[in-house]
């Protein structure tokens, strides 16, 4: 029960991700084609803001619901696991025309072929598991 | 109610994103779905193959828990808050793709020619979904991060891993929608 604001925070974030038409396949292919602002528009607005709330996070004015400091954790250095991780995940972005939040909430909306992307993600994050030392970082 | 059945502009989407971010780190959590995929890995035994998704995944179940409204946001948006499945597309984006073999642009949110059922009962179809998803997870797993982790919450955060994440998402976007996506279809 501890976890249900989590839910509930879930639920407005299939919402926004349906309204903004941000699970459309189309808005994807459309932003790579430099052929609409929208999706620039929403990863940049987000940011701005977000921008804002990371600084109000580190200068200590706001602080969790608890009253802790929030801090977040950085990023993992690396060129080459966030170059080429970057690439192949674009591509698939770009394929699938969903990135994973997407993904699930396309389940909700009833595509059933998505549950195929999400199981080709799933064995995705197994391969770079079982390969990751293999790979440069 | 009127305003909420439209399609929402970037000017509202983008800011309820960024709330969607705060209100995870103001509960004590923090924002990124693509872990959650790590996750399935670990509750589907991989853990027998390597030592990497030997964790308890009990301490993540709160992101589970997060996907799983994301799935109910999408079904109560699907059936009570979008009158019409038209995606509003720029015209020439409607040409483009009727040119590489995708037709009626926008007039549904996913194309038939990857999304219906009859595509993904065939080989091609199936193979195309199964091999963007894989794409996908492995990139976001090797990147550390997806659009929510690193486009979001990295660039916000002013993170340089992030940022090189971020124009590689864009080199591999630009190679699937310039070069590679007009051959499959």
């Amino acid at each position: 029960m501890k976890h249900i604001k989590f839910f509930l925070i879930g639920i407005l974030f299939g919402i926004v991700m349906s309204k903004g038409e941000i699970i459309s396949w189309y808005r994807i292919y459309e932003m790579f084609k430099f052929q609409s602002f929208h999706m620039y528009g929403i990863i940049g607005s987000a940011v701005t803001i977000g921008l804002v709330v990371m600084f109000l996070f580190k200068k200590k004015t706001l602080k969790s619901f608890e009253g802790n400091e929030i801090r977040i954790s950085p990023k993992k250095k690396g060129l080459y696991r966030n170059l080429f991780g970057g690439i192949l995940f674009g591509l698939g972005w770009a394929l699938a025309g969903a990135c994973p939040g997407p993904m699930f909430v396309l389940v909700g909306k009833g595509v059933l072929a998505i549950l195929v992307v999400i199981f080709g993600a799933t064995l995705g994050a197994f391969f770079y598991g079982v390969s990751k030392d293999k790979l440069p970082h | 109610m009127d305003f909420i059945m439209q399609p929402w502009a970037w000017f509202v989407a983008g800011p309820v994103i960024a709330l969607v971010m705060f209100l995870m780190y103001y509960f004590g959590e923090r924002f990124g779905v693509s872990s959650n995929l790590e996750t399935f890995c670990t509750i589907g035994g991989a853990g027998k193959f390597t030592d990497y998704f030997k964790v308890d995944w009990k301490q993540n179940s709160w992101n589970l828990i997060f996907v799983l409204g994301a799935i109910v946001g999408g079904f109560i948006s699907a059936n009570w808050l979008t009158p019409t499945n038209e995606v509003v597309l720029n015209p020439q984006t409607v040409k483009d793709l009727a040119d590489i073999g995708i037709q009626n642009a926008g007039s549904t949110y996913l194309p038939s020619e990857i999304f219906s059922i009859e595509t993904m009962l065939s080989l091609k179809g199936f193979i195309v979904l199964l091999v963007a998803g894989v794409l996908v997870g492995f990139g976001a797993r090797w990147a550390g991060g997806c659009t929510s982790g690193h486009a979001i919450v990295g660039l916000s955060n002013l993170e340089l891993p992030s940022l090189i994440a971020v124009i590689g998402f864009f080199i591999g976007g630009l190679i699937m929608t310039w070069l590679i996506l007009p051959l499959i279809f």
